[in-house]
Order: C-alpha cells, then structure tokens, then sequence
C-alpha cells in the first residue's frame, strides 16, 4: 500500500507493535498467575454474592 | 456487629425497563421502516416533507437501537443489580431521576435534530455538540451515582458484573470525548476537529469500542448478573470471568482500525488492529462458554423457561459475532465484506441476537420479580422466542448471500477487459434480498410486541413493589485481609485502584493508537494541487452531510482493480486533509463518489437528484425535491469559512469579507451551464440549494485529476 510510506517516514515507527504485543502478553501472563492464586474460599464466596442480596 | 436495614428501590429499574421496551420497540420499528425504504424509495415520502428520507431516518435508527434500546437496558440492569450485589441502595435518588429523565430528554432531542438534519455525519456519533455536551453532564451524574453506591456499600468485594460495568462506563466517556471535538459553527452545527485520515481514525477508534463498551461489555456484565439469578446457580468459573474481564477490555480498544483496511490507513496499524482482533476470539469464546456452562445441568430447565431460552440464543449470536468479526478483520475477507452488505449482517446477529436476546430474557425474568407475579403466559414468550429467531435468520442469511453475489457481480470482467456489469444491474437484483430481510425485521418486531402485551399483563396481574427491605451489617471501617489472601483480592475490594487500572488499560491501548495517529497527520504529504473548498462547495458539502448520503455512499476508492476501474484512480490520504469531517462511509448501496466529479455535466445530476428512479431505470436512490424549492443559507458562510480557518484550512485572512461574493459567482456560472446545458429549457435560481450540492459534487476528487493532466 502506497500509504505505509507516510508511516516509514515516523522515525522507529515498527516499535509500536511489537510494544504493543509485549505489553499484552506480561499483562495476560499477570492477571493468569493473579487469577489463579486467589485463593479456593474467596472464589467461591464471590461466586455466591448474587445470592446474597437480603 | 450491628445488622442495618435499608431499601431497594425498585421505582427506577421498572422505568428504565418501561424505556428500553419502548425505546426499542421505536428503534426497531424504524429499522423495518428504512428497510422497506431500500426496496421501495417511494416510501422516503420525498415528494412531501425530507425528514424520513433514508439518509436522516438511518441515523435515527441506529442511535435509538445503540443509545435508547440498549442504552436503557444497560441502566435497567445496573439500576436493578448494582444494589443487590452491593448490598445499598442507590447513593442518591435525586440523580437517579436525573440520569433516568436526563437520558430520555437525550433520545427526544436526538431523535428530532436528526431529522431535521442536524449530523455530524460521523456514524453513531451524528449529533450535535449541545446533545454532546449533554451527554457527558448525564453521564457524570450516572458515574457519581455509581461511584457513590459503590462506595458506601456493605459488601466488601466488587462482583465480577460490577467491573463490567465500571470498565465500560470510564471507557465511553473517554470515547465520547475523544471523538466529540468538534468547533461549533452555530447552534447545532459543528465541524470535526480532525480531517480526513485522522479523523477516520479517530471515529474508527470509537466506532469500534462504542460496539464493544456500550454494547458487549455493560452486556457481559448483565449476563453474569442475570444469568446465575435465572439458573440459579453461581457461574461457572469465576476465575475464567476474571480473565475474560481483563483481556477482553485490553484487546477491544487496539482492534478498530479493521475498519479501515485498505484504505488510507498505514500497513502495521492495519495488522496490528488484525492481529488484536483474531486474539479477540480467545476472551470472547472464554466469556461465551462460561455462560452456557453455567447452565450445564439445567438443561431440562432450558427447555421450558423462556428467560433461559433466550439467554442461550443471546449467547450464541455472541459466539457467532465474536468468532465472525476477528474473520472479517482478516484482509482478504475485509476485501469482500467491507461496504457490503455482510456488515450489516453481521451488527444485527449481534444486535438482535446478542442485545435483543439478552434483553427480552432480562425483561421476562425482571418484570414478574419486581411486580410480584407470574409471568402471564409462558406459551406467548415461547411464540416471542421463534418469531424472534426465525426473524434473526431471515435477516441475516438474505443479507450474506447478497453480500456474495454483489461481490461476484461487482468484480466480474468481461474476456475484452471492461466491466461486465454497471452499478445499477447490481442494485436491481439486490432488492428481492432487501425485501427478505425487510420481512425478517417485521417478523422479529412483531416478536416483540408480543412480549409487550405478555409483560404489560403481566404487571397488571401483580402489584408492584417499590421498595425491597433488606438487612446487612455495615462494612468495618479498618479491613484486615485474612492472613492467606495476601494482596489477591486487593483490586475487588478498591473501586477506585480498580476505575484507574480499567482506564489505564484502555488508555495505553488509546495511545497506542492514537499517537501514530497524530504522527501521521504530519506526515501525510500536502499535495499541492488540493485546495480547500470554495465557499458554495462547503455549503454544499454541508447539504451532503445534512442530507446523509454518506449513510449509502462511501468516499474511498480501494486499489482493487474492479474498484479502479469502476470509480477511477484510487484514494490517497493527502486528499482528504480539508476534510472536517471525513465522508469515506461505511456502506455501498449507491455507488462511490470520490472521483464523481466532472463525470457528468451539471445537468445530469439536476435531473438526477430531483428524481433517480426516474432518470436511472430502478434506482432506489430517494427524491430530492426539496433542494430545489429551498433557497441556501449564505448567512453562515463566513461563521463556517471562520471555523474551517481556526482548524487549520488556509483560507486567506479575510477571506470572508468576499467569500459570498465568490459563492454567487460559482452559483451563476453552475446556473448559465444548466441553461446552456439543457438548451434553455431549466431556468431555475442560483439561489437554490441545487446548486450548492451540484458544485460540491462536481468538485470531488478532482484536485487530482487536475495534476495528472497538468503533468
Ligand atoms: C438509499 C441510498 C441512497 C442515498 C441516501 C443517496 N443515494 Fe445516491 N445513489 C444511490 C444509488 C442506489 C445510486 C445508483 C443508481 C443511480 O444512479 O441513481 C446512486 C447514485 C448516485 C449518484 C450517481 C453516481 C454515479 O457515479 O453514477 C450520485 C451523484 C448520487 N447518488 C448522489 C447522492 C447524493 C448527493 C445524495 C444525498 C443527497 C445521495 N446520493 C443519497 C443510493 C443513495
């Protein structure tokens, strides 16, 4: 595409994907280990607080 | 420690749930309207008033649909569960009532100025900046209330429907406001801050996440409210909701430059908004199957509860869309779907599966809780439930099929080389599609009017109960986290380190985004020969958005050869820098017009705009009377002239001393051509709107052409 040329034109501009990818691949390695070390009793009683309304 | 007792109201929830049904039974029955208008144009009623005109009506269909249907059902279920999962009432009623009348005040006044033509003529952003700035004020009023309950309430952890709902409500308001600079021109008129390639960046960006924030993740949040109440059973996985949360609200605001494949947009955005999009399947699948296996077991109970019934499908339609729109960012895919009419298909599997269906089984399951009965008649939402489906597929499969056929038709070449088929043989073998699905919509429609009289009799057969007693301790104040759960639940017991973390994740992704954006705009070569309109063609060009072509013509030539051919030279990004906003549309029923200019004389299109249908065999293009009684308002010129130099078009200073000078000039000349043109037979005055929109469009794209021939 014609148009990438603007873009090779912004100094370094490959950096942004690969930025890009990065930040999300520490981000969702983060919040898995996060998620899975929550403990077995906390989950299940956030589980439970739709039930709990009264 | 001491038990409190303390009220939920139930006022509030019932009246948003009364506008959404309504709302929604208005937008729908606005899209069957449009819908018919595609098939049979006479139904624009053109030849007597411009307000249903497809090119207004559009507008006020998709608005009703996103922001008065889902809007209200968005605030029906965070009204109704933001309390009950919080264990308080409301923070204040005061701004409960605002937002709720603030909200519909909104659509009132959305639904008339669209009407009346009053557009930004940016999709799904259309009004105006009074209505803009409305907006943001009712909005705030709902983030206070939401905050205000969020923080006085007596459960100390954040359920994961609540994290849905504050992602979503920081995320819109950032697209609100990114998207909505604009410079006002007068009241109710306004140019777009950015031009041409930004600012279809810009609007893209939103476009995207409008979908995602306003109309999946407030929605995800109902389901995991919703959906265990309907069971009644706790979600299957808690963890996968968690995941599903934090990468879906990642993910979503990198994927909006599939919209703009192929176009003016730079190669690397293009694949990184590709590659974000087919990752995008990962959280949506996750978010998918933790719904239906949470009805794992109770599958008996979905054969006869209607609430679950729906949920199901809901869920479905959702699998199906999030599975479908990472495909459709695929290039070559995009190559055959975009401007076609498989987008179309694709938003209504969505909006009407994905939102209607998750509605409709709120709505079967809320209405008889908060009037104390029975659902009247299990029978009629079963009936709801078929001719809702039955109408989905209606919809979409004729809107596919054709989709695949005008692509054929529309690359077709002879063995000599030429086009084998013109725009208008594609058109007229499109519109027995267009009836189907017209049909579709009527049958879907009628689905909900059903359920209208189920409900409304419903009520009646209860009494509504305004308020609920409930009882719960008050929070400590000094919290100690038990000794095995470290810092893990640090972020659901703090709204506040959990609104800043949302807001930081979709803004590195905004950023990220936006920054080359900006950069690119520096960057696009001025091309000498494009000059910034002349005063009649800006008015013309404002009759173009008023009117709405762009909700049938796009702007944007691709380098396809069927498309070069067909249109002429492709678009360039240069050529669009005085573009406040960018016209490039989403959507071809008419052909593209960016190279439109000088390819025919100025008579054609004044034969051809007071009446299509009749100058082109079986257009389905509407009537533009309307412009040829109505004498152009040169009054604002110099406002508007003003507001395009203070954004950056070099008019010269003071140029709009003699701008309606020039105006006249170019209108008397468009005048004598039409004179000459038709041998002396059309004499009409230059003073008309006509003529306006004749200069713009003899004007597009021909900045360029100009240079290649001067070369
Ligand atoms: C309902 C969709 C629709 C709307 C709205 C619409 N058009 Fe069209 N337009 C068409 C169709 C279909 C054609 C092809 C048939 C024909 O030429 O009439 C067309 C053709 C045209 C053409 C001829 C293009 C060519 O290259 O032959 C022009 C010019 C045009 N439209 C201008 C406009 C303008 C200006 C507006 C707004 C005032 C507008 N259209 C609104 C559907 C629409």
């Amino acid at each position: 595409m014609s148009f990438s040329i603007y873009l090779t034109q912004i100094t370094d501009v490959s950096i942004y994907p690969i930025i890009s990818l990065s930040i999300f691949v520490i981000f969702f390695i983060s919040v898995s280990v996060w998620v899975y070390s929550i403990s077995k009793a906390d989950i299940s009683s956030m589980k439970q607080i739709p039930f709990n309304e009264k | 420690m001491q038990s409190e007792t303390f009220y939920y109201d139930n006022k509030i929830p019932k009246l948003f749930a009364i506008a959404c049904v309504f709302w929604g039974a208005v937008g729908m029955l606005l899209g069957v309207i449009i819908a018919f208008e595609l098939a049979f144009p006479l139904l624009n009623f053109s030849d007597y008033f411009p307000y249903l005109s497809f090119g207004r009506l559009r507008p006020v269909h998709t608005n009703a649909v996103i922001f008065a249907f889902v809007g209200n059902g968005i605030f029906t279920a965070v009204y109704y569960a933001l309390p009950r999962l919080l264990k308080a009432p409301m923070w204040s009623k005061a701004l409960s009532k605002l937002h709720f009348w603030g909200w519909q005040f909104i659509i009132v006044c959305a639904a008339v100025t669209l009407m009346l033509g009053y557009t930004t003529g940016k999709e799904y952003a259309e009004l105006e900046w009074p209505i803009d700035i409305l907006i943001t004020v009712v909005w705030v009023i709902f983030g206070v209330n939401m905050f205000g309950t969020i923080l006085t309430r007596r459960e100390r952890h954040l359920y994961v429907a609540i994290w849905f709902f504050i992602a979503s409500w920081v995320t819109v308001a950032m697209l609100h406001i990114v998207n909505s600079f604009e410079m006002p021109v007068s009241f109710l008129k306004s140019y777009s801050w950015y031009a041409g390639v930004q600012d279809a960046l810009v609007q893209w960006w939103y476009g995207h996440n409008a979908v995602a924030f306003f109309l999946t993740t407030p929605y995800l949040g109902l389901m995991y409210y919703f959906l265990p109440k309907a069971v009644e059973r706790p979600v299957y996985s808690y963890r996968l909701s968690i995941i599903h949360f934090w990468s879906l609200i990642f993910l979503y605001i990198w994927a909006g430059p599939h919209h703009l494949l192929y176009t003016a947009l730079p190669d690397w955005a293009q694949s990184l908004g590709t590659a974000f999009s087919v990752m995008l399947i990962l959280p949506s699948w996750g978010g998918m199957l933790n719904g239906l296996f949470t009805m794992r077991g109770a599958w008996d109970k979905v054969r006869e509860d209607p609430v679950l019934k729906f949920f199901v499908v809901a869920l479905t339609c959702y699998g199906m869309s999030t599975f479908e729109g990472p495909m459709l960012s695929l290039k070559n895919v995009n190559a055959i779907s975009h401007y076609s009419d498989w987008t179309i298909a694709h938003v209504h599997v969505g909006a009407l599966g994905w939102n209607g269906f998750l509605t409709f089984g709120m709505m079967y399951w809320l209405i008889p809780k908060l009037f104390n009965a029975k659902l009247y008649s299990r029978k009629l939402a079963a009936n709801h439930f078929w001719l809702g489906t039955l109408g989905i597929i209606l919809y979409a499969i004729p809107m596919y099929w054709d989709a695949f056929r005008s692509y054929f038709m529309m690359k077709a070449f002879t063995p000599e080389g030429q086009l084998q088929y013109q725009f208008i043989d594609v058109v007229n073998t499109t519109i027995p599609f267009y009836i189907i699905r017209a049909v579709g919509g009527t049958i879907y429609l009628v689905g909900v009017f059903v359920m209208i009289y189920n409900l409304v009799k419903t009520a009646r057969s209860g009494s509504f109960i305004a308020d609920e007693v409930a009882t719960a301790p008050a929070l400590a104040k000094a919290y100690k986290a038990p000794t095995n759960s470290i810092w893990h639940s640090l972020i659901e017991r703090k709204p506040i380190l959990l609104l800043v973390l949302s807001l930081i994740v979709v803004g590195i992704g905004g950023l990220i985004e936006l920054v080359p954006t900006f950069l690119v705009k520096s960057n696009v070569p001025t091309i000498a020969s494009v000059k910034p309109y002349t005063p009649l063609e800006l008015q013309g060009r404002d009759i173009y958005i008023r009117e709405g072509c762009y909700n049938c013509h796009s702007q944007m030539i691709r380098p396809f050869r069927y498309e070069v051919t067909r249109y002429g030279e492709y678009s360039k990004a240069g050529e669009f820098v005085y573009d406040h906003p960018f016209q490039w549309g989403s959507k071809r029923t008419g052909p593209d017009l960016a190279r439109l200019g000088g390819k025919y004389n100025d008579l054609w299109h004044f034969n051809h705009m007071i009446n299509p249908a009749e100058f082109i065999e079986g257009s389905i293009m509407p009537h533009y009377p309307h412009l040829y009684d109505d004498e152009l308002d040169t009054t604002g010129t110099i406002s508007k002239i003003h507001a395009m130099r203070k954004l950056g078009v070099p008019y010269e200073e003071n140029y709009e001393a003699i701008a309606n000078k020039d105006l006249r000039t170019q209108a008397i000349q468009i005048k004598n051509n039409l004179v000459t043109e038709s041998n002396g037979k059309i004499k009409i005055s230059d003073k008309k709107e006509i003529i306006a929109l004749i200069a713009y469009l003899q004007r597009l794209g021909k900045d360029i052409k100009i240079e290649t021939t001067s070369k």
